[in-house]
């Protein structure tokens, strides 16, 4: 009834609609979403020079398939992804839970653990190149106190992916941290003071009640992890890059993404790769929407 | 009965403040071994086993990084980058972000759902695009390269749209009885009460912006134009050998941010909480 009398007040409301949305849609489709158009059609094109293309129909996609190296690059960024995401998840429920309980000191701790999250990755990977250096690393001293004799980590092809990762689970503690600190607190006191009647120790309470009422905010940063664990770019690109001879034991897609568009000017079968990457992480968090519903508890 | 509670009380905080702190020494290393070693002379950084405090403190280092490089130059087209860029994502993401949130117009709903989508696709995916919509209007090597696509975020609509979402719509309503227009209700109403949101917004983009890497590295390869993320890798490839010149780079470089997330802890912190469960 009301709606039909306000009918030009509606009119009115939509005309501010478009103009309120306007700028940022169309700065969205402009830089966003007709690259995704364009990229996937890139993906059947071919460059030469002057970024000049032409269509060269599946080609890329062959080529793809028998690219033992980027085949390589991918299993690469899986091992990133196996180790990373985990540990990032494992080690963030630890920290979350301790600073949890009513210690002293918390905002200190919460600062300590929060800022490599802040800290320009370019810089952080400068630092580590250094801590891992073969000869005066402050690792290998660290080790030589146990008669170990440690590796070039960054250079030695058995240890640099691995090497990589402690360093990426380094940063990213902080920022998961802080998202499962804020889903602990939503937890309800009531289900602990009810297990405290009963008896129930710290493992307890924190297996059978802190856990199953986490896992809606652990999915949220397990999706998150992968998905930005699957584009690793910067600290390959810097503690690794393109001179190394480790580098094809270390490279993940991305790296290898960037030095076929920019530095080859392959950038039809980059565009290749980006496509496979997106199709990729669409499949992982679809498997993950479904396997949600084995292990996360909505209360 | 009650005394061993207490101990064994006492005994699991000793124990989580063990745990925590051995964690927080990790974290630190890197800081305090980049800062120390930015004081270094060359031979104390590569002496074996290595020199942990250096004998003298001396910032020579600092004024070679910041002669060997136009660190100044790096300053600036960081800062202008950042804050237009942040400027820009408050400006567009909120006035869209009101709309979505609070007017209702045909074809709202795909229009949200079609932007959403983006935030599923890799960065990677735009660039080659972005860099050809970049070579054609001449802009490489410039900081309208860096800042324009910068201007844009789904992810800054979407993390506005929820938290307007909370404000109470009677509010909207005085206002509207009041004979406040749209524009009047945005600015009046929604941008006042919505501040912790676009504080939120604000540090990420801070944040993002600032370290960035990929991106500058592509469409900006002449020093001038370079951003300090970009720089450092520059003077990576110079300086390979000379690390407490890098490392002096380094904090240089990363000063500002840690600073800032000094001052603004509570905001980092609600920000993320925003992002991380109110989805």
């Amino acid at each position: 009834m009301m709606k039909r009398r306000l009918s030009p007040m509606k009119t009115q409301e939509w005309l501010w609609g478009y103009i309120f949305v306007a700028p940022l849609i169309l700065g969205i489709a402009v830089f966003y979403m007709w690259p995704v158009i364009q990229t996937f059609y890139f993906s059947f094109t071919e460059w030469g020079a002057f970024n000049k293309y032409s269509w060269s129909g599946l080609k890329n996609y062959e080529r793809l398939l028998q690219d033992k190296v980027l085949w390589g690059a991918f299993r690469n960024t899986l091992v990133f992804v196996v180790w990373s995401v985990p540990l990032t998840v494992i080690f963030s429920i630890i920290v979350a839970a301790l600073l949890n309980q009513k210690v002293r000191g918390l905002t200190i701790y919460r600062t300590l653990y929060f800022l490599p999250v802040v800290t320009m990755p370019a810089a952080v990977s400068i630092v580590w190149k250094w801590l891992y250096n073969g000869d005066y690393g402050f690792i290998n001293y660290i080790l030589s106190f146990f008669h170990i004799q440690g590796p070039t980590w960054l250079s030695d092809p058995k240890f640099a992916l691995y090497a990589v990762i402690v360093v990426a689970v380094w940063m990213a503690i902080g920022n998961n941290m802080i998202i499962l600190l804020s889903g602990l607190q939503g937890i309800s006191s009531s289900y602990y003071e009810a297990a405290e009647l009963d008896g129930a120790g710290p493992f307890y309470k924190f297996f059978n009640i802190t856990l199953p009422l986490l896992t809606p905010t652990i999915f949220f940063v397990m999706v998150m992890q992968l998905i930005s664990a699957f584009q690793m770019f910067d600290l390959i690109f810097m503690m690794i890059g393109d001179k190394s001879i480790a580098i094809e034991s270390a490279q993940t897609v991305v790296f290898i993404f960037y030095k076929y568009a920019f530095l080859d000017n392959a950038k039809g079968y980059a565009s290749t790769i980006a496509i496979v990457l997106l199709v990729v992480i669409l499949i992982i968090t679809a498997i993950q929407m479904r396997l949600q519903k084995k292990w996360v508890h909505y209360e | 009965m009650r005394a061993t509670g207490v101990r064994t009380k006492n005994r699991t905080k000793l124990i989580i403040h063990a745990l925590l702190i051995v964690g927080a020494v990790l974290m630190m290393i890197p800081f305090v071994w980049m800062l120390l070693t930015s004081f270094k002379s060359l031979t104390e950084s590569t002496h074996v086993p290595p020199v942990i405090i250096p004998k003298s403190f001396n910032f020579d280092n600092y004024s070679k990084a910041m002669v060997s490089l136009p660190f100044k130059t790096f300053y600036f087209n960081t800062v202008i980058t950042t804050v237009a860029k942040t400027i820009g994502q408050l400006f567009f993401c909120s006035l869209a972000a009101y709309a979505f949130a609070r007017l209702s117009f045909p074809g709202r709903n795909i229009l949200f759902i079609l932007c959403l989508s983006v935030l599923m696709v890799p960065g990677q995916v735009f660039i080659i695009p972005q860099y050809m919509i970049m070579k054609q209007l001449g802009w490489i090597d410039s900081l309208q390269a860096l800042i324009v696509p910068g201007l844009f975020s789904v992810f800054g609509t979407f993390l506005l749209r929820q938290f307007f979402m909370t404000i109470p719509r009677e509010l909207e309503e005085a206002a509207k009885l009041d004979g406040c227009h749209y524009i009047g209700i945005y600015w009046r109403v929604i941008i006042p009460l919505a501040k912790p949101g676009l504080v939120a917004l604000a540090i990420f983009t801070i944040l993002w912006s600032w370290n960035d890497l990929l991106w500058p590295i592509i469409v900006n390869t002449s020093m001038d134009k370079m951003p300090l993320s970009a720089g450092l890798a520059y003077l990576q490839g110079e300086h390979f050998t000379n690390f407490p010149v890098l490392m002096a780079g380094s904090i240089l470089a990363v000063w500002p941010m840690i600073l800032m997330f000094l001052f603004f802890q509570r905001y980092f912190i609600e920000g993320i909480a925003l992002t991380g469960t109110k989805q």
